[in-house]
């Protein structure tokens, strides 16, 4: 795998031209070569996640549209999601709360991460990759529990005991996808841990460090929106 | 501000830091209008404008766009605009179907679904 370095002016192009703002952007997209100025693999991992955008979006719009149309009512999530400790009263979507603070946590370490990669500190960077998917890990382990519990209510794709059939159907979807980032960004991130660790990037520059954390960082955003209109309207 | 003209993304870390707290304070505020039951109109406008609040923040500092340059920023943020169209096209239909399903099947558009036994 080889990525273009900033060490390395030819491959990217040379340095970029300074200019800010809409002159810059004038300039960058009328430049004969080469238009964004940066390594080519962020460029390609920003392409990709705006296309990921598309395909979230196509969910939440459709968990939209099926939540107007049908003349069911829809589940109360915050029922639904609640949880009790040690025979407490149900805490209201208290298992979402703390995932919610999980996925943060992680994105903190991992912003830190991609700091600490810049500097060349091999070892924070290495620590704080690793404690990010750790984290990673831990949240796909309360979906997986949150998943159990919802089949245990008898929650199916088709079907649920309270109110409208489309509920299960836009969770599982919902859910179920971005539990899949999530797995994908932890073995992600391990991976390339793992190359940092024995020093593959030492030459190259640590941009792979920053790319990493821009997927990890989206895969937060994505369920900024989850949570807000899934769980919370 | 980070030079962004190598391509490169440093910033100290104590920006990092306050954002991370920022980020949790909103987690917070979001989860009370939950657990505090804010209902209609508040409930909407908070749970969207602390979404809107996080999001932004996650994209502009920790995802460093507000250092890019403009190129790289619209080519971010320009294309999902249409998305707006989608959802307001989506939501006009959701609305008629919702519409017809009431006036033509008999639907009863107003319960209340039923409380989760835990």
């Amino acid at each position: 795998m080889s990525h273009s370095s900033t060490v390395d002016a030819s491959v990217s192009g040379g340095p970029a031209p300074e200019a800010a703002g809409v002159p810059g952007f004038i300039k960058d997209w009328s430049s004969d070569k080469q238009t964004y100025h940066v390594p080519w693999g962020k460029a390609m991992m920003w392409i990709f996640l705006v296309s990921d955008t598309f395909i979230f979006s196509c969910f939440l719009v459709g968990y939209m549209t099926v939540r107007i149309s049908t003349a069911d009512p829809w589940p109360l999530a915050t029922e639904v999601f609640a949880l009790s400790f040690f025979g407490s009263d149900p805490i209201p979507l208290i298992l979402i709360a703390i995932m919610t603070f999980v996925l943060i946590t992680s994105s903190g370490t991992m912003a830190l991460a991609v700091n600490y990669g810049y500097r060349k500190d091999k070892k924070k960077t290495v620590i704080l990759m690793c404690a990010t998917a750790a984290l990673g890990a831990m949240f796909v382990g309360m979906q997986v529990y949150e998943w159990s519990k919802l089949i245990e209510y008898g929650v199916r794709p088709w079907s649920n005991p309270w109110g409208a059939a489309q509920f299960g159907a836009v969770f599982y979807m919902i859910t179920g996808f971005h539990g899949l980032h999530v797995t994908g960004g932890v073995i992600y991130l391990l991976v390339v841990a793992r190359k940092v660790w024995l020093g593959h990037y030492e030459k190259k520059g640590y941009e792979i460090v920053e790319i990493t954390g821009l997927y990890w960082h989206f895969v937060d955003l994505v369920w900024v929106f989850i949570f807000a209109f899934f769980y919370l309207l | 501000m980070a030079s962004t003209a190598s391509g490169q993304q440093q910033h100290p870390l104590g920006l990092y830091l306050k954002i991370w707290i920022l980020l949790f304070v909103l987690s917070a505020f979001s989860y009370m209008v939950d657990y505090y039951d804010v209902q209609g109109f508040w409930r909407w406008t908070l749970v969207l404008f602390f979404m809107v609040l996080k999001s932004g923040f996650i994209l502009a500092i920790f995802m460093h766009v507000v250092w890019e340059r403009m190129a790289l920023a619209l080519t971010i943020l320009g294309p999902p605009l249409i998305l707006l169209l989608l959802i307001f096209f989506m939501a006009f239909e959701g609305n008629y179907t919702q519409d017809a399903r009431v006036q033509y099947f008999g639907h009863d558009a107003d319960r209340s679904p039923l409380h989760v036994e835990h």
